[in-house]
């Protein structure tokens, strides 16, 4: 349990914070509302109708497609940290890998997944979902 | 090196499917990417294949012709996996304990699921386009569940069977909603999507607990755990396992996390609703009965009141619930659900008598279920329509084979002798098996028969009302039934009827086919005794 300690420390720091921030300034401010000030904060441009919005269907595809191809690249990161590993048949000595013991193991597990998400960029794309219109 | 020893082994395995070499029995080091591929060697062959198909499907516009030209191709790969599950099988091959298991519960599972999964192609083939489907991908997308399916029945890590249960739903999930114009359709895919993903956070939270608790997400390490370090009453492992038994409620629809079941059966289309109630279905109780034998023996004797409580409710509410209803899509859910309810109690028995009997159940079950549906896909017109029982009045009249086919699998679903078949033997296997248990199920043997009285209400009403009421005058002509419904209606009765008759090598083979962990463990084949008789 111990290790979970700075964890729980850090939760509490985290709330006494947001707590602290919120109730001082809530305390110590002094409070002049104007109409210009009541206004939600849009980046300083004059706030433009309503928030809830119709959006095209064809937002929600792009999204989609986004996704498979972030969580491509966030998949490639770890493999590219442990590649060294991953490509060498037997443990690492010194951070290399001893002579003739290289494989091709990390390199394949990579390509099938490529592979994998090619044949669903083909789909995508013969099915016409790349194209806005 | 590694490389080398794949391919070796790759060779190796061609030969053997082959016949060429009658080599000992290889050990599969799963330690090892390469031999862990090709333990894996049918579902990967599944999976790439429905990748490969998946180009194909988009390749051309959609149209009748194509959709027909990509099931065809789907089902020579279904067969094709077959032929290797088979060949895998009788080789006999063992493995080093790993994330995965090479043991004949395993093949036995990927047949009946394959099996499901090839009637359902056959079948969407010539339905779909009545209901104005002609989406190729639809039977891609069965394969990939399959392929979930069968990861499900190999799995021997909690991750991996997290991985296959979303395979195998989420690629589900679309095909109840494959009929984009109706909106029960859609209303199905929504619910099932909206409830199947709930139910999957069940789960993963309660893997999650279960990895916290006994620091290991391997089947057989956590059984161990447990019981070397006397984890029974941790909190952290007794809520993970009361999750991960309600996330498996859900996915098998089990009383009372089955409200989902009925709706996304009734809207969906009716060969994806047969897919679902069978293979689906299969594949998840595989998964759960692996789980509990293999990580939860000593914990399950502590979990025992909860399964046998929900095995209970659902035999009583399935059946009660099915005896108001009058769609036969709808009666069918219902009694899928009931069917969930025996299945439980091969469960609660948790010993290798249990599993051979789930086995032998799963058989028959998926036969006559699958059966039924075709008959129903056979009859049914365009826009679902001519689904309700009493439009199946006086079909004896006019197409006495159906007729009878039909009766058979409503008999095999109740459990009758002889008429019934394999039904029969399937359901006097799990009674033995409850009363047989070390901890003997006499109380739920008497309520599991006490259901099935109950459900003569329905199964024989269908009965009745196909043999014994008059044809309506205005009652639509039934059309000619095309080749492939045809196939799947007869030669399901059939051997239905063959293995009624003659059951002793079927329940053999069941018998044989027990979990790895249950090898040696003493059971004995009560059935084949008394068929004998």
């Amino acid at each position: 349990m111990k290790a979970y300690v700075p964890v729980l420390l850090l939760i509490v720091f985290v709330i006494a914070n947001a707590v602290m921030i919120i109730g001082l300034s809530h305390l110590l401010t002094r409070r002049r509302p104007t109409p210009e000030k009541q206004t939600p904060y849009e980046s300083g441009v004059p706030p433009l109708g309503d928030a809830r919005e119709r959006f095209s269907i064809k937002f929600s595809m792009v999204a989609m497609l986004f996704i498979i191809f972030d969580i491509e690249t966030v998949f490639m990161i770890p493999w590219g940290v442990a590649y060294r590993e991953l490509s060498c048949g037997v443990p690492l000595v010194h951070g290399g890998c001893p002579t003739g013991q290289l494989s091709f193991f990390g390199l394949s597990e990579m390509l099938v997944f490529i592979g994998i998400l090619f044949a669903g960029y083909v789909y995508v794309w013969k099915k016409g979902a790349l194209q806005w219109d | 090196m590694l490389l080398l020893q794949s391919a070796l082994v790759q060779s190796a395995l061609v030969q053997a499917a082959l016949g060429a070499l009658p080599a000992a029995r290889p050990t599969w080091n799963l330690a090892l990417p390469g031999q862990l591929l090709g333990a894996l060697g049918p579902d990967l062959l599944l999976a790439g294949g429905a990748v490969l198909l998946l180009l194909v499907a988009v390749a051309r516009p959609e149209s009748d012709r194509h959709q027909r030209a990509v099931g065809w191709a789907s089902l020579g790969l279904v067969g094709l996996t077959i032929v290797a599950v088979v060949a895998y099988a009788s080789r006999g091959a063992l493995a080093t304990e790993g994330p995965i298991a090479v043991d004949t519960f395993r093949w036995a599972v990927d047949i009946v699921v394959l099996i499901g999964t090839g009637c359902t192609i056959a079948l969407s083939m010539e339905s779909n386009p009545l209901d104005g489907i002609l989406t190729a991908e639809s039977h891609v997308l069965v394969l990939f569940s399959a392929a979930g399916m069968l990861l499900l029945a190999a799995a021997r890590d909690l991750i991996l069977v997290f991985l296959g249960i979303e395979l195998m739903s989420v690629a589900v999930y679309i095909l109840s909603g494959l009929d984009r114009r109706s909106e029960r359709s859609a209303e199905a895919a929504l619910k099932y999507f909206l409830l199947g993903a709930f139910s999957t956070g069940f789960l993963l939270y309660g893997i999650a607990l279960v990895y916290g608790a006994t620091g290991s997400t391997n089947l057989a390490t956590i059984g161990e755990h447990v019981a070397r370090y006397s984890l029974m009453y941790n909190p952290m492992l007794v809520a993970g396992v009361a999750l991960l038994l309600i996330g498996f409620s859900f996915k098998v629809a089990a009383v009372p996390f089955h409200m989902w079941a009925p709706d996304v059966y009734e809207g969906a289309p009716t060969p994806i609703t047969a897919f679902m109630a069978a293979a689906v279905k299969v594949a998840a109780f595989a998964a759960f009965l692996r789980i509990w034998l293999d990580a939860f023996p000593t914990v399950a004797y502590q979990w025992h009141n909860a399964i046998w409580l929900l095995a209970v409710l659902t035999m009583l509410v399935g059946n009660v619930v099915a005896l108001r209803q009058r769609n036969l899509k709808r009666m069918l859910a219902y009694s899928s659900i009931a069917h969930a309810g025996y299945l439980l109690v091969t469960v609660v028995v948790a010993n290798s008598l249990g599993a051979s009997a789930f086995l032998f159940y799963l058989v028959a079950y998926t036969l006559a279920t699958m059966g039924a549906f075709a008959v129903v896909i056979a009859l049914g017109e365009p826009g679902e329509r001519n689904q309700e029982i009493a439009d199946y009045a006086g079909l004896w009249t006019v197409e006495p084979w159906l007729a009878a086919a039909m009766a058979v699998f409503m008999m095999a679903l109740l459990g009758f002798p002889i008429a019934g078949g394999m039904g029969f033997f399937a359901k006097w296997y799990v009674i033995d098996a409850a009363i047989h248990a070390p901890h003997p199920q006499t109380v739920l043997a008497v309520i599991l028969v006490l259901a099935s009285v109950i459900s003569c209400g329905y199964y024989l009403g269908v009965v009745l009302t196909m043999f014994m009421k008059p044809r309506p005058a205005n009652a639509p002509a039934v059309r000619p039934v095309p080749t492939g419904t045809f196939l799947v209606i007869y030669l399901s009765a059939f051997t239905l009827l063959l293995f009624g008759v003659l059951p002793n090598g079927f329940v053999q083979l069941a018998h044989d086919s027990v979990p790895i962990s249950m090898v040696g463990a003493p059971a004995r084949a009560p059935v084949a005794s008394a068929a004998s008789r």
